[in-house]
């Protein structure tokens, strides 16, 4: 059951005011423009037992994922394509509002959301994951770990999944003898595209990208753009209010736009991983 | 499977831009404030509202204005496999968008402390279960009396062998290229649902959207038709003027 959520940052009426009056200036708090990003940091490969990984800050947020790639059967509907499941946790330690316990529904949204954004732009080129058609697939399971919530987990946790698969390299496998048998041989994914996700925030008629914590509890509703070579692959809305018909295009275009500035940050960060592996 | 045909006509006979037939009724339950029930195309789902009423368990209650619980959930009769009763990953993800999307809609403040709940079960599925939950719970909340600043409907329009298309069913839904489902408040002019699944150019998702919004505003006829027919038993032309 989806129930209303009362879990959000505490901001006094005084304060959001200030807030929304600065929003319509074109300003922000922390001196940002609108359409301004928090400093963005992707490092690759941080974690040496997964086959790969990333670290994302955006601002204050942290968020770590980890590729692990196993053998497993494919979907009864799609026998000649491996296996990609996203997951996503935000671990006790990462605000004083998170608990321990299973996923609840706007972690498991963040898990689907992302997973959404990879799977329609085809970053992974499935049916070449196959070990056996119809038998046996690579099964990917990209684990994303939140450590620190300062806002737009959407769009870091979507640049900690897309950095940690297009660095993973893994052992590929075979079967022999009806058992499947890894090999030496290491292999990178087939990575055709990289997905940028860009989440745009409205309060009144005000709309502004990359909000933290405390500007996601004035935002009255988001929308988020999944771009793949500058067009929409999966999109998703958010919060208790709506947006105009012409407010829905004007955020896909900062979408766009926006995707145009941060596709090369992930590209830089995957080009350095994967020249410091060769070394 | 060929989804259209070279006169541009679907396997189940539409034109690119129809809809398939919609059959509502307001009132369908005993028990609950406010139901509706929804035949769309295939799809048969049945929305029931209780509430406002006492918030269970106390903690979860809001000083400032009433809580919303809402539960999508299918049958496991409603899918060719059996799908297992508890809720699902999708399921879940759809509980909280049916919930934001119908939110904009309802004046919670006015009934502080209280919990309004919302239930769209999905008898059968037949693609676009969503919106056309979406579209019954919108009704049974207006029979259930809560206050409403406006109704919400949905539709969904994407793309299927390089087509754009209304209101995709299960076919083209799962053979198709695009999904993009939008629930408005048709009155106030707000989209409350967008989601998307698969690529379109920027021209294509400003001419799909729009599709959308049209197909929407052709099941709002069909959505206020089943409220007033439960409420005056006639049906009352649309006084444009008002």
């Amino acid at each position: 059951m989806s129930v209303s959520s009362r879990k959000s940052l505490f901001v006094e009426n005084l304060r959001k005011n200030a807030m929304v009056e600065m929003l319509s200036k074109g300003q922000r708090t922390d001196g940002r423009g609108l359409t301004d990003f928090r400093k963005l940091t992707i490092k690759a490969g941080t974690m040496i037992k997964a086959e790969g990984s990333a670290q994302v800050d955006l601002g204050n947020t942290r968020v770590i994922a980890g590729v692990k790639i196993a053998a497993g059967a494919p979907f009864p509907d799609t026998p000649d394509e491996g296996v990609l499941i996203v997951g996503a946790e935000v671990l006790p330690i990462a605000s004083a509002y998170a608990e321990p316990g299973p996923p609840d529904e706007d972690t498991i949204e963040l898990a689907r959301v992302v997973d959404r954004g990879v799977r329609e732009s085809h970053m992974v080129d499935l049916k070449q994951m196959v070990i056996e058609p119809g038998k046996k697939v690579y099964t990917v399971f990209v684990d994303v770990t939140v450590i620190n919530v300062d806002g737009n987990l959407l769009d870091a946790t979507s640049y900690a999944v897309v950095t940690a698969l297009a660095t993973t390299k893994f052992k590929k496998m075979t079967i022999k003898e009806d058992q499947v048998v890894q090999l030496e041989e290491t292999s990178a994914l087939p990575v055709t595209t990289i997905p940028v996700s860009v989440t745009v925030a409205r309060v009144g008629n005000i709309l502004f990208l990359d909000p933290t914590s405390e500007e996601e509890s004035i935002r009255e509703a988001r929308l988020t753009f999944a771009t793949t070579e500058g067009k929409p692959c999966a999109a998703q809305k958010g919060g208790t209010s709506g947006f105009t018909p012409e407010e829905v295009l004007k955020a896909l275009d900062l979408a766009v736009e926006k995707a145009k500035t941060i596709e090369p940050i992930l590209r830089e960060a995957i080009d350095s991983a994967k020249k410091g592996s060769a070394n | 499977m060929n989804l259209i045909d070279e006169n541009g006509t679907r396997i189940d006979g539409r034109k690119v831009d129809e809809l398939r037939p919609i059959k509502m009724e307001v009132g369908v339950l005993k028990n609950a404030d406010g139901s509706a029930y929804i035949e769309w195309g295939k799809n048969k789902i049945v929305a029931a509202v209780y509430g406002p009423k006492e918030c269970h368990p106390k903690h979860l209650a809001l000083a400032d204005r009433a809580v919303m619980k809402c539960r999508y959930h299918m049958a496991p009769f409603s899918v060719s496999d059996r799908k297992a009763p508890q809720p699902s990953r999708r399921e879940i993800e759809l509980s909280k968008v049916t919930r934001e999307a119908l939110a904009p809609a309802l004046i919670l403040e006015e009934y502080p402390r209280t919990a309004i709940e919302i239930y769209v079960e999905v008898l059968t599925s037949d693609g676009g279960s969503r919106g056309a939950g979406i579209t019954a719970a919108a009704a049974a909340l207006a029979d259930a009396g809560i206050p409403m600043r406006d109704l919400v409907v949905a539709c969904a329009a994407g793309k299927a062998q390089d087509h754009l298309i209304l209101d995709l069913n299960d076919e083209e839904d799962k053979e198709g290229q695009v999904d993009l489902p939008v629930a408005l408040m048709p009155n106030l002019g707000e989209v409350t649902l967008l989601q998307m699944d698969g690529i379109l150019t920027r021209e294509e998702f400003e001419t799909a959207f729009k599709m959308a919004l049209e197909g929407c505003k052709k099941v709002y006829e069909i959505q206020r038709e089943a409220v007033m027919q439960r409420y005056f038993g006639e049906s009352r032309p649309i006084n444009k003027e008002a």
